[in-house]
């Protein structure tokens, strides 16, 4: 039970898939633009990231270490989480219309987003059980949604700034992205060891 | 020609069109990372587009994603094996970066926009534009990190002995701060 804690304190505060792992950060600078989307987004990340580690972490331990084939690992991850997304996307229009409508755009975004194949490898390298990595899988979702909204919020003030021309768009979104970096590396001392 | 040189500069993968940003502020923490990173991602760019453009007639437009996806993988797996023999150092602290080469949008961007579209000899000149206009600019990124970090480029110490290095940029921070200035110069020789 303590190492879970530690697993959902780490993923989401500490060490941030967005602002220590650099993954996601294609979606996070595409669709941090406005707060709505950058829920949505987030939203469907925790769907799918949740999911992904589940049954990659079942297909690698149960099949692949099984057969001695784990380097097949990174060709059927990838395929595994395509699917995943095609099957959210039919099971999700079909039963819950208006949630496909909020996050009908972003589900097909997810599947080169390298947030989820990342915490699939990731949850490989480090050994986790099953149900370390389902919670892995979710709270780093909680985390790409948490930075992803703070950052939203952000722009949408930056709007209103006047920034030199030169760094307009993305030079200054990732010089803010950098700050919060910073800020967040403030959390650190949440967790002593490693 | 022209297809070669647009990578480089005009249609920069990074600068321009934001894509493969992980893996680039991941590993640029110094400049054999830097180096080792490009070469992966030009090998892999060059061969994927190089085999999605011979089978771009016969695959269904439905399935193409995934089946792009597939190629990229496997080579991906062949240069991930490739470090791990040969350069073992190199392929521990590049960690997870290499295998999620798989989902760095420049490849599957450039597949889709380009490769399923042309002939082969155009997307390979493309591919290798594209892979060694990253390769540059993870090189500077990373020669600035390690430069300003660690006070060393290629591991030989450049600055004097009193310059304190500022640990900073070998952090995540730093690389996001490094590389958003890189793009704001980068407007500003283009509005010359």
């Amino acid at each position: 039970m303590k190492n879970l804690v530690f697993i959902v304190i780490s993923a989401i505060l500490t060490n941030n898939m967005v602002l220590y792992y650099f993954l996601g950060i294609c979606p996070f600078l595409g669709v941090s633009s406005k707060i709505e989307s950058a829920f949505g987004m987030g939203v469907a990340v925790i769907f799918v990231m949740t999911l992904a580690n589940a049954l990659s972490w079942l297909i690698y331990h149960l099949v692949l270490a099984k057969l001695g084939i784990t380097f097949l690992a990174y060709v059927l991850f990838i395929l595994v989480i395509a699917a995943l997304v095609q099957a959210v996307e039919m099971v999700v229009r079909k039963f819950s219309p208006p949630l496909y409508r909020a996050l009908g755009i972003f589900l097909p975004l997810i599947t080169v987003n390298c947030a989820i194949l990342g915490a699939t490898l990731l949850m490989i390298t480090w050994n986790y059980n099953f149900l370390e990595s389902v919670v892995y899988g979710f709270a780093g979702g909680v985390g790409f949604l948490l930075i992803i909204m703070v950052m939203a919020g952000m722009r949408e003030d930056l709007e209103f700034a006047d920034v030199p021309k030169v760094f307009q768009g993305a030079a200054i979104t990732l010089i803010t992205t950098g700050m919060l970096s910073l800020v967040f590396m403030g959390f650190s001392g949440l967790i002593s060891s490693k | 020609m022209k297809d070669f040189l647009a990578g480089l500069w005009k249609e920069h993968p990074l600068l321009r069109q934001l894509l493969g940003m992980c893996s680039t502020l991941a590993v640029t923490t110094s400049v054999v990372n830097g180096i080792s990173m490009g070469l992966g991602v030009v090998f892999v760019l060059v061969f994927s587009c190089l085999i999605v453009s011979c089978i771009r007639k016969f695959v269904p437009d439905e399935v193409r994603i995934a089946v792009y996806a597939a190629v990229i993988a496997t080579f991906v797996t062949i240069v991930d094996i490739f470090f791990k023999a040969n350069f073992p150092d190199i392929s521990r602290s590049l960690g997870p970066y290499v295998p999620l080469i798989i989902v760095n949008c420049i490849i599957l961007g450039r597949c889709e926009a380009f490769a399923s579209k042309n002939d082969m000899w155009p997307s390979v000149k493309d591919a290798l534009g594209m892979g060694l206009g990253y390769t540059w600019v993870l090189i500077v990124l990373g020669a600035i990190r390690e430069l300003l970090g660690a006070g060393t480029i290629l591991g030989f110490k450049i600055m004097p002995a009193s310059y304190e290095p500022m640990v900073i940029m070998l952090l995540p921070a730093g690389a996001f701060i490094v590389l958003g200035f890189i793009v704001a110069i980068m407007n500003k020789l283009e509005q010359k």
